[in-house]
């Protein structure tokens, strides 16, 4: 994978800070250089992008984000942003989260998540949305078990909860333009998954981080 | 607007108030050392940052006095702009109304300024308080979610009436043409703006010294009767005083300043109300460092309409 920042990729990242006049607020921890999982709430296309630009240089050289591959497939633009401008990584989604696994489903889950743990490698961070679909804004909506599964095979990954308030009434799913208005973006305490915990109980605590960092409140 | 920099009253009037500033900043700093811990620390804290926001309006002033027309427009659009979005982020809407403030922001405001910089009244009083009056409900009717609806209609009008329409009479000023004053137009911008403040300010500090009878204590705990008396005689008198730099005479300077005064008191009292009503102290207290324009404008927001059309009136032929 190529090192260096796509210049479109640094373009867009000017813009969507320019409209979404974020102000980023480290509450839980400092940026760093060690290797995470970034995990947020989602409600709009410029979350990633606004989230990916709050990070210094050097380290957003070095994350990228999870990303549906059958949306983010879907037409030659998006297969370019995704692939080529923001080095994501595309995933099935829906299957993990299914309570009955056929053989299938359990086969690319699995496979999904080697494609995460692959992407981590030995120093690369990720952005991900457990959600796993964009939201009203209204409250956080439950988390897919990705996260659980990523925690549990890589331990030293720092788990750092975030929050991006207001990014729904900015650019809202199914707009195309957006509404400058201000918006913020909170970064948490990193939590870790606790020797024997259960998957459920691990993602709702997870829900807990994210949600609890809102500030303002619903609108 | 360039010739303003020859005038040689505008040069001495905003001269000594640049080197009010200095003073003040000084005296500020003195003081607030010695008061660092007693009662009298947010009467400091308060004054301060008023001084720091002045210097922004002058470098805001200079600015206009050195693009021309159309930069003073660009200059008041961007400063509309800040200050709509610092209202449209805190006042609640909904999904239903992203295209019609998409609109506000992208068609109707610039639109205002638009006609403001080439001079056509007709279109420019009405655009926002009949055209967007009609429009902005009709594009949030037709994507068809009716909760609130009479609400965020009337939340996003008032937005643009205070942000966009209100404001963008303050540029026009600039662009009036007064028989006899021509060149000079700068000066009612800069007179205006010495009043709003200067009445602001001593409203704040009479009340203060001497104040004791509330106006409206559930809206404006600080607002006073002593203060506003104080405040509006000390700036309707320094207004008639600064009558050489305008095209009054000094009775009729001391009628505008007065009439200036109680609208900037006006601005205050309401915006203060809308705050209050959303829950929040200042709009610029949930998003720091972009916060605050909207509480620095919002006196000069209800005087400069009004200031408009009364020289307009009875100056202009």
């Amino acid at each position: 994978m190529n090192k260096g920042i796509h210049p479109i990729a640094s373009l867009l990242a000017a813009v969507a800070r320019g409209v979404s006049g974020v102000q980023v607020q480290w509450a839980g921890c400092e940026p760093s250089e060690r290797q995470r999982i970034y995990f947020a709430n989602h409600t709009s296309h410029l979350d990633f992008v606004v989230l990916w630009s709050a990070l210094p240089a050097d380290i957003r050289a070095r994350t990228r984000p999870i990303a549906a591959k059958d949306y983010w497939e879907e037409t030659w633009l998006r297969r370019y942003i995704a692939e080529n401008v923001f080095k994501a990584v595309l995933v099935e989604r829906g299957l993990v989260s299914k309570a009955n696994f056929t053989d299938e489903a359990r086969f690319v889950s699995r496979s999904l998540i080697e494609d995460m743990v692959l992407a981590l490698g030995e120093n690369h961070s990720l952005i991900l949305f457990p959600e796993g679909t964009r939201g009203s804004g209204e409250k956080v909506g439950e988390f897919r078990s990705g996260l659980y599964h990523l925690a549990l095979r890589r331990p030293d990954v720092e788990l750092v909860p975030a929050y991006l308030e207001n990014m729904n009434r900015i650019l809202p799913k199914g707009e195309f333009l957006p509404v400058p208005m201000l918006s913020l973006l909170t970064f948490g305490k990193p939590i870790q998954l606790e020797p024997g915990e259960e998957k459920n109980e691990f993602l709702e605590r997870a829900h807990e981080a994210v949600g609890s960092l809102r500030r303002i409140g619903p609108s | 607007m360039m010739q303003a920099l020859h005038d040689p009253q505008l040069l001495w009037v905003f001269g000594s108030v640049l080197f009010l500033l200095i003073i003040l900043g000084f005296v500020g700093d003195i003081q607030k050392e010695r008061h660092r811990n007693d009662a009298n620390r947010s009467t400091f804290d308060n004054l301060i940052a008023r001084i720091s926001a002045w210097w922004k309006m002058c470098a805001i002033f200079v600015l206009t006095l050195l693009v021309g027309r159309v930069g003073v427009m660009v200059v008041f659009a961007v400063l509309s702009f800040v200050a709509m979005r610092e209202y449209m982020t805190l006042v609640p809407t909904r999904r239903g109304d992203h295209r019609a403030l998409f609109w506000s922001f992208f068609v109707i405001m610039p639109l205002q300024y638009y006609l403001v910089g080439i001079q056509w009244y007709g279109f420019f009083a009405i655009m926002i308080p009949v055209l967007a009056f009609i429009f902005v409900p009709t594009l949030i009717a037709i994507n068809g979610d009716t909760e609130h609806f009479l609400e965020r209609s009337a939340k996003i009008q008032f937005g643009l009436m205070v942000c966009v329409y209100c404001f963008s009479h303050a540029p026009a000023l600039l662009l009036l043409d007064i028989p006899g004053f021509q060149g000079h137009n700068p000066r009612l911008l800069l007179y205006l703006g010495i009043v709003v403040e200067v009445s602001d300010v001593m409203q704040f500090l009479w009340s203060r010294l001497i104040g004791g009878h509330k106006i409206a204590w559930r809206v404006s705990p600080s607002k006073t009767w002593e203060g506003f008396l104080g405040g509006v005689i000390s700036a309707t008198s320094l207004g008639a005083l600064l009558w050489w730099i305008t095209p009054f005479t000094p009775l009729q300077s001391a009628g505008m300043s007065f009439m200036i005064c109680i609208l900037g008191f006006a601005g205050g009292l309401v915006m203060n109300a809308i705050k209050r009503d959303i829950g929040i102290k200042d709009f610029g207290m949930v998003i720091e460092g972009h916060g605050g324009i909207l509480d620095r404008i919002d006196s000069l927001c209800f005087a400069a309409p009004i200031f408009f059309h009364l020289v307009r009136y009875y100056f202009v032929p």
